[in-house]
């Protein structure tokens, strides 16, 4: 019966913050890629990306909050994801 | 009797949330798929990527970003308004998300309308004139950007669904995992738009 989230209820205010952070990086990715940087723009630009999704899972989706199998799944379907895309990569360079 | 309308209103709320994050997972992965296929084709047709991508409009992208993200704390702030047993405050911060997810769709679809006026969609003759690379980037822009839409429509849908339960008093803050559920769709949701973004309008 007991309901995970009910023994921490996140305050509005931690919300405020995740949000103009994210809204931060957002600007700070639109500002680097405006430079011509060549092949580092990807590179920069999925970097601000991922750490923009770290924080929307943590904070938006309570993975820091809640009890450690949420976040523990996530990090099994991340792992899964990143060997198919280091397999297609090796499969792909070596044909 | 009473013994089994107690029974009946047993519920598994880690159960339910896990039901949905392996949901999830099945959507990311579909999403990550397609991360892959853009990934492969923009090696192979980099000239053509680049010069592509410059004709999507970097201020409408933003823009759609910015909604999002909004929208993404408003349902966040939703999970803990119903905590804190505020329904008038549950009701708005949901009716909000809804609204902002309905303003992403018209904005989409006047984007769309430009990119068509122009003649860049799937199978057009302008487009069959620049070659392979710029057919392959407004394909995957259309099919990714359109398959994300129908993401936001059925986001919409849920929450919609969510919001008629809070009024009913069926969602309140001893039994809420319905509006965690559908919250965490919508962060799904805000979580493939903040891969979309960069890798069609900003890197070109």
């Amino acid at each position: 019966m007991s309901n995970p989230g009910e023994n921490h209820i996140v305050p509005y205010r931690i919300y405020i913050y995740i949000l103009v952070t994210l809204l931060t990086l957002t600007g700070l990715s639109i500002l680097v890629t405006s430079f011509e940087l060549g092949p580092l723009a990807v590179s920069a630009a999925l970097l601000f990306a991922t750490i923009k999704t770290t924080l929307v899972f943590m904070y938006f989706m309570h993975l820091k909050f809640d009890q450690p199998v949420y976040a523990i799944m996530v990090l099994v379907v991340l792992f899964v994801f990143i060997a198919v895309i280091v397999v297609t990569f090796l499969d792909y360079s070596f044909r | 009797m009473s013994q089994t309308a107690t029974h009946a209103e047993h519920f598994d709320a880690t159960a339910s949330k896990i039901g949905m994050w392996l949901f999830i997972f099945t959507e990311l992965l579909l999403f990550g798929g397609l991360f892959i296929v853009y990934s492969v084709i923009r090696f192979s047709n980099q000239v053509a990527f680049h010069l592509a991508a410059e004709e999507l409009s970097v201020s409408m992208g933003a823009v759609n970003t910015v909604l999002l993200l909004i929208s993404s704390m408003t349902i966040a702030m939703s999970v803990s308004s119903v905590q804190f047993g505020n329904k008038k405050l549950t009701l708005f911060l949901i009716s909000i998300t809804i609204l902002i997810g309905l303003v992403f769709l018209v904005n989409k679809y006047f984007e769309w309308s430009t990119k068509i006026e122009h003649g860049l969609y799937p199978g057009s003759s302008v487009l069959q004139g620049f070659g392979n690379g710029d057919t392959l980037f407004f394909g995957l822009y259309f099919f990714m950007t359109g398959l994300h839409a129908l993401h936001i429509v059925a986001g919409i849908s849920i929450l919609a669904w969510v919001l008629k339960r809070v009024a009913d008093d069926n969602i309140h803050a001893g039994h809420f995992v319905h509006l965690e559920n559908g919250a965490l769709y919508w962060h799904l949701v805000d979580v493939i738009w903040i891969f979309l973004f960069p890798l069609f309008y900003l890197i070109s």
